[in-house]
């Protein structure tokens, strides 16, 4: 049986991941996966600043003053590229560190005093999400965290739905998005806002590299699973939550972090799908390239048969015990190549002479009009 | 007598993290320039990120904490997340951005799992989370000093050797590759000079603000000049001086923790840089602009 504070946790952990993962998917597509590691980054000076001023790390104005400088983190990089001199890499490069240096300083400098833990921001513990609680009237209504991000997700899940053809448009095709009389500035920062907020309000959850993980693992493994964006999205979804709770199992059968047990099996989940995804993943690739390595001598072998076939020199050219000669292949290998090509009934053995068939000389004439 | 006894050794324990951190800024600034030209000025930070469970399983196979064996151990985790980046680019439809993201938290939060292991088991001598994550350029001991300059200095050696291959290798790959230059392999010596750079940055400015200072001082060493030469002479004197320059600020006043401060004075090193350096810089930009605007008016009025 599960204590409650088990499933809050738990349910903390679902929100969040799948509030990350769905515009994830938009940033993986747009090649901007980056944007929310410096985004996560540098909202520690509006995190700090806020706190100064309201001496909490859950108020809705620290969300707010923090998601502020996510997007003025978007704006930096974009002016930074805008005079260009420095191109987008190296503008994401530059703003975020800077952004997050002034935060270490103004931490370090004033907030000795003040119960603002550095390791809190950057690492997240999920542990103590479901401690503070969300009281209205005496009546204990659950954990606070699980409203912030029930909120974020509902707002991520309705921009998406709203503007669901919009990002589908500027995501594939921005050009033509503009020529029809979209503006891909306001889908880029209303998406850019949702990154910020989304972010801000899982970094109590998860700290703000981890963040990052959610941001780009789910989508990034669904992208190797299909090639529709709605699909994608669901993956995504799914994905997310799956990680979600095996990584807080894990966490707790080894009382480890949450966090970074959910990155972990992020990890392993991404690599499992790398390796077995039909078509995509690694195995598929592998057995690909072992298959045309066969087929091409296949082809080679029933060339080679076609072009003396009837000819004088046929005998000896076709002599099974010889072909490697006339082939330059070694022995070893071109008794495979000639047991391969049997077993496609390419060809066919009269003891020690080898004949096309009907079906190996079509392969051996289309290979040579190609 | 004694306080100036007191004074020479404050000041003698400034000047061994000054030195210490030019050497750094020097070593990263110039490796940071084939990074910034090849369009990967985020490798960096994945790299630094990706060193956690190198160091934390360094830590935990030999139970020491001499800073060879973690470096070491970072080095070869780093290393592996380049790899991983490298091969996961190549063989899927992934794009670099993801896949240096994956790496970068992924890595992370298994070097977290692996950090939280460690203090669980009760070991006093831990390897510090925050200095990995900050940096700690205040310990930088002579012995340090000592292991960055012989380090970086083989690194920048084998850069200077390997210089007319690497230059080709960042302007035109495809035509190294046509003229029969091993590129991949060339491409796994770049990012191992750039993970040696890196491991012996993170004592210094930590983890998260390493990637600053691989980038900044080529970003900014790209606005005084086109050419490779001067631009990577020039990014390792900028990266020497936010080194001085940051830890004799950060000496001044207590509680200015150095690494952020060294990464701040890099950055204003690039905004002089984009505002004032002449042909590219903003200011420039605008003179000329007036210039063909005031001529623009001439003609017209001539005609």
């Amino acid at each position: 049986m599960m204590e409650t504070a088990q499933i809050e946790i738990q349910l903390i952990a679902i929100v969040t991941a799948v509030a990350c993962a769905l515009p994830g998917v938009f940033l993986v597509l747009r090649r901007m996966t980056l944007m929310s590691d410096a985004i996560s980054h540098a909202i520690l000076p509006g995190i700090v600043l806020a706190f100064f001023l309201t001496e909490s790390l859950s108020s809705p104005l620290l969300i707010l003053a923090a998601a502020g400088t996510g997007v003025l983190t978007v704006v930096f990089v974009e002016l930074l590229q805008r005079t260009k001199l420095v191109k987008e890499d190296a503008a994401i490069g530059l703003t975020f560190p800077a952004l997050f240096s002034i935060g270490v300083i103004l931490i370090s400098r004033f907030a000795e005093n003040v119960h603002l833990d550095m390791d809190a921001v950057l690492l997240g513990e999920l542990a103590y999400a479901s401690f503070n609680r969300l009281e209205i009237f005496g009546y204990n209504l659950g954990p606070v965290s699980l409203y912030v991000m029930g909120t974020i997700l509902v707002l991520n899940l309705a921009f998406i739905l709203v503007f669901y053809k919009e990002l589908k448009l500027v995501t594939f095709d921005a050009s033509l998005a503009t020529a029809l009389g979209f503006t891909p500035t306001l889908i880029h920062y209303g998406l850019m806002t949702l990154v910020s907020v989304t972010t801000v309000g899982a970094f109590e959850a998860v700290g703000s590299i981890l963040v990052v993980a959610l941001i780009a693992g789910p989508p990034a493994t669904a992208y190797l699973m299909t090639d529709k964006l709605s699909r994608m999205l669901i993956l995504s979804a799914i994905i997310g939550s799956v990680n979600a709770v095996s990584g807080y199992w894990l966490a707790s059968i080894f009382d480890v972090s949450i966090a970074g047990a959910i990155a972990t099996t992020m990890l392993l989940i991404f690599g499992l799908v790398f390796l077995t995804v039909p078509n995509r993943g690694l195995i598929a690739i592998a057995r690909r390239h072992a298959r045309q390595k066969w087929e091409f001598a296949q082809t080679m072998l029933v060339i080679h048969l076609f072009n003396h076939e009837g000819l004088p020199e046929a005998e000896a050219e076709s002599a099974v015990a010889h072909l490697h000669e006339h082939l330059s292949w070694n022995p070893d290998f071109t008794t495979q190549v000639v047991k391969y090509a049997l077993n496609n009934r390419c060809v066919s053995q009269d003891e020690t002479l080898l004949t096309l068939t009907e079906h190996g000389r079509t392969i051996a004439q289309q290979a040579l009009v190609q | 007598m004694e306080n100036l006894s007191i004074l020479t050794h404050l000041d003698y324990t400034l000047m061994t993290v000054a030195i210490g951190a030019a050497l750094l800024g020097t070593v990263s600034g110039a490796l940071g320039t084939y990074a910034v030209l090849r369009r990967q000025s985020l490798l960096g930070d994945a790299i630094s990120h990706a060193a956690l469970p190198g160091i934390a399983i360094a830590f935990l196979l030999t139970g020491s904490k001499t800073p060879l064996i973690l470096v070491l151990g970072a080095a070869i985790a780093g290393w592996l997340g380049t790899l991983l980046i490298l091969s996961i680019v190549r063989l899927t439809r992934i794009k670099y951005d993801s896949a240096l993201a994956i790496v970068l938290s992924t890595f992370f939060g298994f070097g977290l799992v692996l950090h939280t292991l460690i203090q669980r088991t009760g070991n006093a001598n831990q390897a510090g989370l925050d200095t990995f994550l900050f940096g700690q350029a205040a310990t930088i001991l002579e012995r340090d000093v000592l292991t960055i300059g012989i380090l970086g200095g083989v690194a920048l050696i084998i850069m200077l050797i390997f210089w007319k291959e690497l230059k080709l290798l960042v302007f035109d790959e495809g035509f190294a590759a046509s003229i029969g230059l091993p590129t991949r392999t060339l491409d796994i010596l770049l990012t191992s000079l750039l993970v040696i750079a890196i491991v012996l940055g993170l004592q210094a400015v930590g983890a998260v603000l390493m990637s600053a200072m691989l980038v900044a001082p080529a970003v900014a060493a790209r606005q005084w000049t086109n050419r490779l030469r001067l631009m990577v002479f020039l990014a390792a004197c900028f990266g020497a001086l936010a080194g001085v320059i940051g830890t004799i600020i950060s000496s001044t006043a207590s509680r200015i923790p150095t690494g952020p401060t060294i990464v701040l004075c890099a950055t204003v090193i690039v905004g002089i840089s984009i505002t004032f350096a002449p042909n590219r810089g903003l200011v420039w930009d605008w003179l000329r602009q007036q210039r063909n605007r005031r001529n623009l008016k001439i003609e017209t009025s001539r005609n």
